[in-house]
């Protein structure tokens, strides 16, 4: 096995790998935790409205 | 409730000020070799003469502006996505002094001719040793900071942020690596590139071009997945997107580079791969744009008298405009017209200052009012003045090197019916003239519009204080 084929197996992998993340963010299972980050800038913004409000 | 953690807001504001301030330095070198071109005899002093002055420009806007840029609202977006306060402050702080004393040694070094001649890495070894020591530092507090988080995720700016660290300190390694002399005593540094030949030359734009993807893309990506959704008040259009996004720029970025070095001494298979890495990069850079820009998808109208998301959102348009001219100028047979000519330079400022800029520009718009206890800037109607001014300045800028640049690779590929060239090169630099021109009349506009925001930037400094008691907040989600 030459440097050559070790350069085509590590592309070959990169290129699975990002079929995998791909296929994982798509994944139905990542939706709740998706949405939670999605929303981590945006937690601190403004106070929260008082306790009691909104249905809580 | 037992006293909180505060975050730390000082090393944030000092860089968001340096930025301005070094945004307009390096903008206002940029305007004088623009000039420079047009009317030669301001040449008048080698130490302030054009090739002296261009990598002081380069480095000053990329470095000292977008880098001063870059860790304001790194070190910012890092603390409050993670609900932490930044790791190992007294090395924050030294990330800051370390990165002026860097730009300090450049605007000295460079005008008295100290250069390395490689592009975008000009400086001399021992300023390389310093910005290794201050990357390390910054890489520290950054991941420290991650790691010491208390949320369970890790917000996708922070991914981008993260990699442009690494990637940086890669590629400035890499690059950098010389035989070290001191050619006459201990204030004549002098480097010897390690490599020679052709490798050097890929080396060197492996790095340019990454410095590129990393520094000027994947950190204001950062940048730009934090401070879009706050203006806009909402969450990023799609975080699975920005994963793919994020993983997709990771796995190509790296290949880019040798489209610079089209129809060179380069094989012709790594042209051809760099090439083909360039064309694929437009899906992950589109991706990002649609992303950012939806996210105001359902608040259109916020776009209609927010002039902070108005330079966000035109940012983001740059930012499409020049990835998909970027592809298209790698490909070789776009390339054979357009390399060596000002399509080239033309590329650079769509991105630089259409993208790099304004998005620094509208982040530093939102975060300069809450650092200094400001619910907004002192004046929203100067930030409109900003936007049209950049706005113009950009559009006359990019579009006055489009027509001299495929004019110039016209020119020099004509050819009379006997085979010999139809013009002499002098003859492209004369039909350039008129362009050059235009050229200092955008970048006047955009320094204009940075001189409004200084002012702008001190009257809201003024009116406010020093905000040091923000405090950290609980993740929503754990109480």
């Amino acid at each position: 096995m030459d440097i050559n084929d070790l350069r085509t197996l590590s592309t070959v992998l990169a290129f699975v790998a990002f079929v995998g993340i791909v296929i994982w963010a798509w994944s139905g299972k990542r939706k709740r935790a998706f949405d939670e980050a999605a929303s981590l800038p945006l937690e601190d913004d403004a106070p929260l409205p008082p306790t009691g409000r909104a249905g809580s | 409730m037992q006293s909180q953690a505060t975050y730390n807001y000082k090393v944030v504001r000092q860089f968001a000020v340096m930025t301005v301030i070094w945004g307009i330095v390096g903008m206002l070198v940029g305007v004088i070799i623009a000039a420079q071109l047009v009317w030669p005899e301001l040449n008048f002093v080698e130490w302030l003469s054009y090739g002296r002055l261009r990598p002081l420009h380069t480095n000053a806007v990329i470095f000292a502006f977008g880098g001063c840029a870059l860790f304001a609202t790194s070190y910012y977006s890092v603390q409050r996505t993670c609900h932490t306060t930044l790791f190992a402050p007294g090395l924050a702080a030294f990330t800051f002094w370390g990165w002026q004393l860097i730009i300090v040694l450049a605007a000295l070094s460079l005008p008295l001719g100290f250069t390395s001649g490689k592009e975008y890495a000009e400086l001399e070894w021992p300023i390389d040793i310093l910005i290794t020591i201050v990357w390390v530092a910054y890489a520290i507090v950054f991941f420290g900071t991650i790691g010491t988080r208390k949320t369970k995720h890790i917000y996708v700016s922070n991914w981008f942020f993260g990699s442009m660290i690494i990637a940086v300190a890669l590629l400035h390694l890499v690059n950098s690596a010389a035989i070290p002399v001191f050619e006459a005593g201990i204030l004549t540094p002098r480097s010897y590139s390690a490599y020679a030949g052709v490798q050097d030359a890929m080396v060197q734009w492996w790095y340019g071009h990454n410095a590129v993807g990393f520094f000027l893309t994947a950190g204001f990506l950062g940048m730009m997945y934090y401070f879009v959704p706050k203006q806009a008040g909402r969450p990023v259009y799609s975080y699975r997107l920005s994963v793919v996004h994020f993983w997709a720029l990771i796995f190509t970025y790296m290949w880019a580079g040798p489209h610079h070095l089209h129809y060179t001494a380069l094989p012709d298979w790594t042209q051809s791969l760099g090439m083909l890495f360039s064309l694929i990069l437009l899906a992950p850079s589109w991706g990002g744009m649609i992303n950012g820009i939806m996210t105001l998808s359902g608040a259109w109208h916020k776009l209609r008298d927010d002039p902070i998301l108005k330079f966000l959102i035109t940012s983001l348009s740059f930012y499409g405009m020049s990835t998909f001219e970027g592809p298209m100028m790698s490909v070789k047979t776009i390339n054979a017209l357009s390399h060596y000519t000002d399509w080239t330079v033309g590329h650079v400022h769509s991105g630089a200052l259409g993208w790099v800029a304004m998005v620094s520009i509208g982040s530093l718009y939102y975060l300069i009012p809450r650092l200094f206890g400001k619910t907004e800037m002192y004046s929203v109607r100067l930030i409109n003045v900003h936007f049209w001014l950049a706005t113009l300045g950009t559009v006359l800028y990019i579009a006055a090197l489009w027509i001299s640049g495929v004019m110039q690779g016209l020119m020099w590929r004509a050819t009379n019916p006997d085979g010999t060239l139809t013009y002499a090169f002098v003859e492209s630099v004369k039909a350039s003239y008129p362009f050059w021109t235009i050229r200092v009349i955008g970048g006047l506009l955009f320094l204009a519009g940075m001189f409004i925001m200084a002012y702008n930037m001190f009257k809201t400094i003024a009116a406010g204080r020093a905000v040091d008691d923000a405090k950290v907040l609980e993740p929503a989600h754990a109480h």
